[in-house]
């Protein structure tokens, strides 16, 4: 047994309901990101990038799709002897057995794995955030300031304070009060869910609150260490971050990429983002073929026009086709004449010839209008989309389309059609 | 799968001029993203032969980089593997590789202890799909001593090529090495099964003799004494050692049928992965037919040309009918056309290349400047 100074436990068990048809299937770490990543990627490569050679991955709604991105961590260089990349989802006890019922729940279930490598500290991380960090250079500030526990926080614009876990600290870093989405709040310090704990406070807090039901880091855990007098510190970051837990801002920091000089860099050397490659061929542009202010992934062809957009690999673009403004994953296909304006469209969907999407007047989603907005087309993965069809804003596609589907030829804005027999 | 596999890829020539001179054959880049030995490499794993020794010698080290690990071509692990054999010095031996017959007598203990009754012998230096499994149960079915692998030549020009002649039965009665001028147009792929122990007896006796050539001193000269046999393939194959061979092969990737037999139908070609982003188009960019590899950042024009991983194509650049390896950073307000730029080159803003009758190779050594 080796010893190990930190280890990480990434949260990649939520569904992401705001993430709407995008997480039908797929957990929202492993939902594409960039035009060859996923969100998951991003922890996974600060972890390695940082000296973290030992992840457990907590797992729970659909993990398919993130365990075989995973495998044994090959992509990331954490294929290790002792260490390297865990996959932990819940499991059956002889006393009881439950789901993951909150985050720090699902880290009290795994109190095991972690006791494993007996390490001076754990460092807790969300699956579905867009960063680049040196998880090394917080663990320094943690030993410096003798910490029990360290918040990454982040300044925010103030009227978005809200949104988030907001800390008050003194002039040394030091955490003297914080709210949970507070309605007024008095700084605009956010957390951004990464914390660093000394192993026996985390050990300690979870097990007093093992009787806690949907036991909460936010909620229970920083409240605990609050109250019993334990150090909690602020470390501040001012680089690049971005929580993309909704159509918006996963839309938002996509579009963020295609920048001349993108505030988060892609194409810079040094702390390279890994993730597992398939399609490696080159892309083909062919000779009709306009591309603007885009990013193109791997294998994919282009016959037709592609302006301000991500696109994944292996996609096919055909003749006359326009995509604008609009997020395309993986082996998806875009038929001839098609228009494709501000849509998301997940990966292997098939949209017929001379369709448009993301026409017409802006209205309110009927059934989820907090989640399909922003005026997104949203199609899932696997979906079909019939020729000539017009589709509007603020809409769901989801599973095999007919014409039939489509009244009057058209799914007006706001719309939703949802596979027959699904949720 | 009864085959191990050798490929040989040693090889230097001086037909491929500058090209040559930082990296083996072998390593040449291919179409993008691939280099020419993942062909091999790719068809050995799609053909499930699980062994594979890379012999490799003239400027190895870009060669032994790509190599880094069996998992890029999914090779066995602990049964079997990637094995990268350059010449050492031994008690008994301290020559380099003499010859391809040579290379193979310098690792036959290897070929010895392997218990894989066949042997698919290929070079590096092939582009093409092919499943081995065929030709060993053609070369079984023949009862052939070697079989060697050919194709109708595409070229004009087959002096650089072993020249074969073959009788109805497909046996091999003639056999030139790179004839001034040839009987036919069938020529040998490099590419060839033979019986494990079958190899080791004529590597051995070559070596008695002081022989050191795997064609001249072991197929031509034995013949009409073993049963040599020819399996002949109607597929896309080709071989890139010349400037003008490998600035076509790579050109005919602008093809879609050959980017569709290569890529496009099942099994795939496997290659080292680099982490690199998606390519990104900026404003001002104008791409036409052509292909554009992973971390490229481009704001120039592109017209029929092949540009691999990791170039930056700087602002009012013009790049035609040429090929820009890895890693190459161009300078604003340059033209190329008709050339092949050297990886890891930074062309200076405002130059200008263009190659008037033929290719030109651009190779300029500027410390990289800017990013």
């Amino acid at each position: 047994m080796i010893k190990k100074e930190m280890i990480a436990m990434l949260l990649a068990g939520g569904q992401g309901s705001r993430l709407g048809v995008l997480t039908q299937n797929v957990a929202k770490p492993a939902v594409a990101f960039g035009g060859k990543y996923r969100i998951i990627d991003f922890p996974l490569s600060n972890c390695i990038n940082s000296g973290i050679d030992t992840v457990g991955v907590l797992t729970q709604y659909q993990p398919l799709r993130l365990n075989t991105h995973i495998g044994i961590g090959i992509p990331w260089d954490l294929d290790k002897n002792v260490g390297g990349v865990t996959v932990l989802p819940p499991y059956e006890r002889s006393t009881n057995s439950e789901w993951y019922t909150g985050t720090a729940n699902a880290i009290y279930q795994n109190m095991d794995f972690m006791e494993n490598y007996n390490p001076d500290y754990v460092l807790i991380l969300s699956g579905d955030h867009i960063y680049k960090m040196d998880y090394e250079v917080m663990l320094d500030f943690h030993k410096a300031n003798k910490a029990d526990v360290t918040i990454a926080c982040m300044p925010v614009p103030i009227e978005e304070a809200s949104r988030f876990g907001v800390m008050i600290t003194d002039g040394s870093g030091r955490i003297t009060e914080f709210e949970e989405k507070p309605e007024h709040p008095r700084s605009n310090l956010a957390s951004m869910g990464i914390y660093i704990f000394s192993w026996p406070v985390l050990k300690e807090a979870l097990h007093a609150l093992k009787e806690q039901t949907s036991c909460d880091f936010g909620k229970h855990v920083l409240p605990y260490c609050r109250d019993n007098g334990k150090n909690l510190f602020a470390y501040e970051f001012n680089g690049y971050w971005k929580d993309v837990g909704t159509l918006a801002s996963y839309w938002e920091a996509n579009m963020e990429l295609i920048d001349i000089i993108p505030e988060f860099n892609l194409y810079e050397e040094f702390w390279k983002i890994y993730t597992k490659g398939d399609v490696i061929r080159p892309q083909y542009v062919s000779g009709e073929a306009v591309i603007e202010r885009s990013i193109i992934g791997e294998g994919t062809e282009i016959y037709g026009e592609v302006h301000n957009s991500v696109i994944g690999a292996d996609v096919y673009i055909a003749k006359g086709a326009v995509v604008r403004d609009s997020i395309i994953m993986r082996h998806s296909r875009i038929g001839e004449g098609t228009q494709v304006d501000k849509s998301i469209i997940a990966e292997n969907v098939k949209v017929g010839a001379n369709v448009q999407m993301g026409v017409g007047e802006e209205q309110p989603n009927v059934l989820k209008p907090h989640v399909y907005s922003f005026g997104l087309a949203t199609v899932g993965e696997n979906s079909v989309i019939p020729p000539s069809v017009r589709i509007g804003k603020n809409t769901a596609i989801v599973g095999e389309t007919t014409p039939e589907d489509y009244p009057d030829g058209e799914l007006v804005s706001g719309g939703v059609i949802r596979e027959k027999g699904g949720e | 799968m009864r085959a191990l596999g050798i490929i040989l890829a040693g090889g230097n020539n001086n037909k491929m001029k500058e090209l040559s001179n930082k990296r083996a054959i072998a390593a040449m880049p291919i179409a993008g993203s691939y280099r020419s030995i993942d062909f091999a490499l790719s068809n050995m794993a799609n053909s499930h032969i699980q062994k594979v020794a890379v012999l490799t010698q003239y400027n190895a080290r870009s060669l032994n980089e790509h190599l880094s690990s069996s998992k890029w071509w999914d090779f066995g692990r602990k049964q079997g593997g990637m094995y990268v054999f350059t010449p050492t010095v031994t008690v008994g031996n301290s020559w380099w590789y003499r010859g391809t017959a040579d290379a193979i007598y310098q690792n036959l203990s290897w070929l010895k202890q392997s218990h894989e009754p066949y042997v698919v012998i290929a070079s590096g230096d092939g582009i093409y799909k092919l499943d081995y499994n065929k030709v060993l149960e053609y070369h079984i079915s023949k009862r052939a001593d070697v079989t060697v692998v050919c194709t109708e030549c595409r070229e004009a020009d087959t002096s650089r090529f072993g020249v074969l002649k073959m009788n109805e039965d497909c046996r091999i009665e003639e056999f030139d090495e790179k004839p001034m001028v040839s009987q036919s147009n069938l020529i040998s792929t490099g590419i060839y099964v033979i019986r494990r122990r079958q190899l080791i007896e004529l590597i051995e006796r070559c070596a008695q003799e002081d022989r050191h050539d795997f064609v001249k001193d072991i197929l031509i000269r034995y013949k009409n004494l073993k049963r040599i046999y020819g399996y002949k393939i109607n597929t896309y194959w080709s071989n890139i050692s010349t400037v003008e061979s490998y600035y076509n092969t790579n050109m005919d990737f602008l093809k879609p049928e050959v980017r569709e037999y290569f890529f496009g139908e099942y099994p795939g070609i496997y290659s080292k992965i680099d982490d690199l982003p998606p390519a990104k188009y900026n404003p001002g960019s104008c791409v036409k037919n052509s292909l554009i590899a992973s971390g490229c950042i481009i704001n120039g024009h592109i017209e029929n040309s092949v540009i691999f991983k990791d170039v930056y194509v700087g602002n009012n650049c013009v790049i035609k009918n040429s090929i820009v390896l890895n890693n190459v950073y161009l300078g604003d307000n340059t033209h190329i056309e008709n050339c092949i730029v050297e990886s890891r080159g930074t062309i200076r803003a405002n130059s200008y290349y263009c190659g008037e009758d033929g290719i030109k190779i651009v190779v300029e050594k500027n410390e990289r400047y800017a990013i």
